[in-house]
C-alpha cells in the first residue's frame, strides 16, 4: 500500500526524524495561510501516489503567500501525469506547503527487503535527489549497503558504517546514525516494503532534513497495521482495481482490448503474453483465484465489460480438481445477467470439460468454446477484431 | 526414484480441520499419500476423516512418525506454524499459505538456515511424485509418471505445462511449486540440484515470471553445472513495469526483473526457452526426441 509523502513524514517525525516545517492545504485559501506562516518563501507539492512530480510541473517554488495561494489554484483538482502515473493521470486533491531549504548536499537513504538474500538491507548514498535505480545503472559504486540479520537485529555499527561511508562532517556522524537506525525502525516497526528518504540533505547551516520521503507498506501485514489502513487514499487507485480489489479480485487494467478472465497468476501472465503472441493486445491482467467460484464469475465480468475498451472476452480455466459443468452453469448465468454484448471465448480444463462445453454450446449465448490455450488466444484476437467492425462498420 | 516426496512420506497437516485443509488432506489421502496426522492446537485428541489430530506437531512426530508437513495455517499464524515444524524436526514443509507478512518470512528463512527443515513455498500449490505420493494441492489426476522434472513459481500454469506433457503421453517424476512470493523457502537451484541427482528426471521444465533474479542465477547455474537438459518458459512478457501481477513477487520494479531480460539470460546460457505458453509440451517431447 502507498500513502502520501506528507503521510510518510508524518511518521517519520513520530520516530524522531527531522523534516522540514509544513502542513497540507485542500483549497488556495490554505497554502496561502500556510505560506503565511511560513514567512513567505514556501514550496507547493502536489500529494499524488507517484514519483516524477518535479518534472512534471507539480512542485513549485513560491517567493510570496500570494504565489502560494495561485501554485494551488493550479494544481488542486487537476490530474498530473509524471512517468509513473497511469497515461490519465492523478489527482490532486492535497498539496503540502513547506518551508524552503538552503540545501547544500543531497543524499539518499533507503530500506528494503533484499529478495536474493532474503534480508533487509539498508541502503545511503551520496548521489541523493536522484532515483536510486538510477544510480544502481549509472553508478553502482556509489551505493553503500548493509544486511541487517533479524537473528541480532539492527547493531549501531550499521548505521555508523553508512553515516561514515556517506563522508559527512564529524558533528553530523552521531545525528545520521541515529537517523538511519529511526528509519530502520519505521521500516520494522510498520512492515514497510520500502522506506525511503530522498532526498536526505544536509542544510546550508548543517542539519540533517528529510526533504522528501516515501514509505510503502506491506499488503500483507496490514492487518496487524489498522493505524495504516486508515491512510488508504482510493482516489490515487484506479477505481476498476479498487472495486475488483472487494472481491477477492485481482484486476490490472492494460491497453488492449481482449479482457482476460483466469484462475492463477503465473496462467494470467501466459494468457495475456499468447494473446499478444496471436497479435492481439490484452486488455487486463485478472486473475480470479484458485477456485473460480460462481459469484467471482459474475463479478469478474462485471468488472471486464465496463472497461468500454473490452471488444472480446477470453476465460482461461484450468480447473483440475473445479467441476466444468459448474463453471459453465456461472458463465451462462453471468451472461444472461449482466447482458453481456461482446463474444466470450471460453477454454476450460477440469472434471465434466464435455457437460461443460455442451451447457455453453446450448445456451444460446453469443460463446466461442476453444480447444486449447493457443486456440482460444486465436479465436478471441479474431473474435476481437470482428467486432471491432461491427461496432465501427 | 522421485525428489522431495514419494512412499516413504509420512505426513501430517496443519490447519487439517479447515476448509482447505480437510478438503486436500482427503484428496491427499485418496491419491494414495500416506496422511498420517492432523495438527490444530486445542483441537487434539480428536479426528478428522478418520485422521488422528493433535495439538501440536512434535506429538504427531512421536506418536505417528510424521516426517512431512502441508501447512494450510492462516496467514497470520503461518509462520509460528513453520517454525513449529522445523522444531518437531520434519525434513520438509510445504506452507500452501498465501499472504504472509514478507517480514516474517525473512525471520522463518533466517531461523531455518543451516537446519534439516526444507520449506517450500509459501504461497505454492506443493509438490507431486505421481504415483508415488501428492503433497499439495494440485489435481492429481493429470499427472503422470515419468521423466520430467517440473519446477514452476506459479500453480494453475503448471498445471497447464502437466497437462500439454501428459497430452504428449510424457510423464513427470516430480512437479514442484516453490511459490510466488518473493521470500521462498527452496529456489530454483536447489530444485535443479535435486533434479540433477535424481535418475528418473531426465530432462526439468523450468517455469518461472517477471521479477526478482532467481530466473537469472538458475540460468547461471544450469550452464555451470546440469548435464541434464532444461526447458523453460517465462510468464510476463507483456506485464507493465512497477504493477504486482498477483504474485507479491511478480513485480518488475526500477526496469528489473522483466521477462525479455530472463528468456535473454536464458539463451545466453544455451537453454532452449518456449516463447508460448502453448509450447511447453512440444518443446519437451522435441527435446526428448532427440535423446
Amino acid at each position: 500500500m502507498k500513502i502520501h509523502e506528507y503521510q510518510a513524514k508524518k511518521i517519520l517525525r513520530e520516530h524522531g526524524i527531522p523534516i522540514p516545517n509544513g502542513g497540507i492545504a485542500g483549497t488556495p485559501a490554505e497554502a496561502k495561510e500556510l505560506a503565511f506562516r511560513l514567512g513567505g518563501k514556501a514550496v507547493v507539492k502536489v500529494q499524488i501516489h507517484a514519483g516524477g512530480r518535479g518534472k512534471a510541473g507539480g512542485v513549485r517554488m513560491v517567493a510570496s503567500p500570494k504565489e502560494a495561494e495561485q501554485a494551488a489554484f493550479d494544481l488542486l483538482g487537476r490530474s498530473l501525469v509524471t512517468p509513473q502515473t497511469s497515461p490519465e493521470g492523478a489527482r490532486v486533491n492535497t498539496v503540502l506547503v513547506e518551508e524552503r531549504v538552503s540545501v547544500a548536499s543531497e543524499l539518499y537513504v533507503g530500506t528494503v527487503v533484499d529478495r536474493h538474500a532474503a534480508l533487509p538491507v539498508i541502503m545511503a548514498s551520496e548521489a541523493g535527489g536522484m532515483e536510486i535505480e538510477e544510480v544502481a545503472a549509472h553508478f553502482p559504486e556509489k551505493i553503500l549497503k548493509v544486511r541487517v540479520d533479524p537473528a541480532s537485529g539492527f547493531q549501531p555499527f550499521h548505521a555508523r558504517k553508512l553515516a561514515y561511508g556517506l563522508r559527512l562532517p564529524a558533528h553530523l556522524i552521531t545525528p545520521a546514525s541515529e537517523l538511519i537506525r529511526n528509519l530502520y525502525k519505521v521500516f520494522e516497526a510498520k512492515d514497510c516494503s520500502l522506506a525511503e528518504i530522498n532526498p536526505l540533505v544536509v542544510t546550508e547551516d548543517g542539519r540533517l532534513l528529510a526533504l522528501d520521503a516515501k514509505l510503502t507498506f506491506d499488503d500483507n501485514a496490514l492487518f496487524r497495521h489498522p493505524e495504516l489502513q486508515a491512510l488508504r487514499d482510493p482516489d490515487q487507485e484506479l477505481s476498476l482495481e479498487v472495486e475488483a480489489s472487494k472481491y477477492g479480485l485481482n484486476y490490472i487494467k492494460l491497453g488492449g482490448d481482449v479482457g482476460c478472465m483466469v484462475n492463477g497468476a503465473g496462467l494470467a501472465m501466459a494468457t495475456m503474453d499468447i494473446v499478444k503472441l496471436h497479435g492481439g493486445e490484452p486488455a487486463n491482467f485478472l486473475d480470479v483465484g484458485g477456485g473460480a467460484s460462481a459469484e467471482q464469475i459474475e463479478n469478474a465480468f462485471r468488472i471486464l465489460i465496463s472497461d468500454q475498451a473490452v471488444r472480446a472476452v477470453f476465460i482461461n480455466i484450468f480447473g483440475g480438481i473445479l467441476r466444468c459443468d459448474r463453471l459453465a452453469e456461472g458463465i451462462i448465468q453471468a451472461v444472461k445477467k449482466l447482458d453481456v454484448k461482446v463474444p466470450v471465448i471460453i477454454r476450460m480444463e477440469g472434471t465434466n470439460v464435455e457437460q461443460g462445453r455442451r451447457m455453453l454450446q446450448e445456451s444460446g449465448l453469443n460463446f466461442i468454446t476453444a480447444s486449447d490455450m493457443a486456440d482460444g488466444a486465436r479465436r478471441s484476437v479474431e473474435a476481437a477484431r470482428a467486432f471491432r467492425g461491427m461496432v465501427h462498420g | 526414484m522421485s525428489i522431495l516426496v514419494d512412499e516413504d512420506t509420512r505426513l501430517v497437516v496443519q490447519g487439517i480441520t479447515g476448509r482447505e485443509g480437510s478438503f486436500h488432506a482427503k484428496a491427499c489421502n485418496e491419491y494414495g499419500t500416506k496422511v498420517v496426522a492432523g495438527v490444530v492446537p486445542g483441537k487434539g485428541k480428536g479426528s478428522q476423516d478418520s485422521v488422528p489430530v493433535f495439538d501440536t506437531v512434535a506429538e504427531s512426530v512421536a506418536k505417528e512418525g510424521a516426517n512431512t508437513s502441508l501447512l494450510f495455517v492462516p496467514a497470520p499464524f503461518a509462520a509460528d506454524a513453520i517454525l513449529e515444524a522445523s522444531d518437531a524436526g520434519l525434513d520438509l514443509v510445504v506452507c500452501i499459505t498465501e499472504g504472509i507478512p514478507v517480514l516474517d518470512m525473512v525471520r522463518v528463512s533466517r531461523s531455518l538456515r543451516g537446519g534439516k527443515t526444507r520449506l517450500i513455498g509459501p504461497n505454492c500449490p506443493g509438490v507431486i511424485s505421481p504415483g508415488k505420493a501428492k503433497v499439495g494441492i494440485m489435481p492429481g489426476h493429470i499427472h503422470k509418471r515419468g521423466p520430467v522434472g517440473v519446477v514452476s513459481r506459479s500453480g494453475t500454469l503448471t498445471y497447464e505445462a502437466v497437462w500439454q506433457l501428459s497430452n504428449h503421453g510424457i510423464g513427470q517424476s516430480t512437479c514442484v511449486g516453490i511459490g510466488g512470493d518473493p521470500i521462498l523457502g527452496t529456489g530454483f537451484i536447489q530444485v535443479l540440484e535435486l533434479f540433477e541427482a535424481d535418475p528418473e528426471t531426465r530432462v526439468v521444465l523450468l517455469i518461472g515470471e517477471i521479477g526478482g533474479t532467481a530466473e537469472e542465477e538458475a540460468a547461471t547455474y544450469i550452464k555451470a553445472t546440469m548435464t541434464k537438459p532444461v526447458i523453460v518458459y517465462i510468464a510476463g512478457q507483456t506485464a507493465p513495469p512497477g504493477r504486482r501481477m498477483g504474485h507479491a513477487g511478480a513485480i518488475i520494479s526500477g526496469g528489473k526483473g522483466t521477462a525479455a531480460e530472463k528468456i535473454d539470460v536464458f539463451e545466453k546460457a544455451g537453454v532452449r526457452v518456449a516463447r508460448s505458453p502453448a509450447e511447453m509440451g512440444e518443446l519437451i517431447a522435441n527435446t526428448m526426441n532427440l535423446m
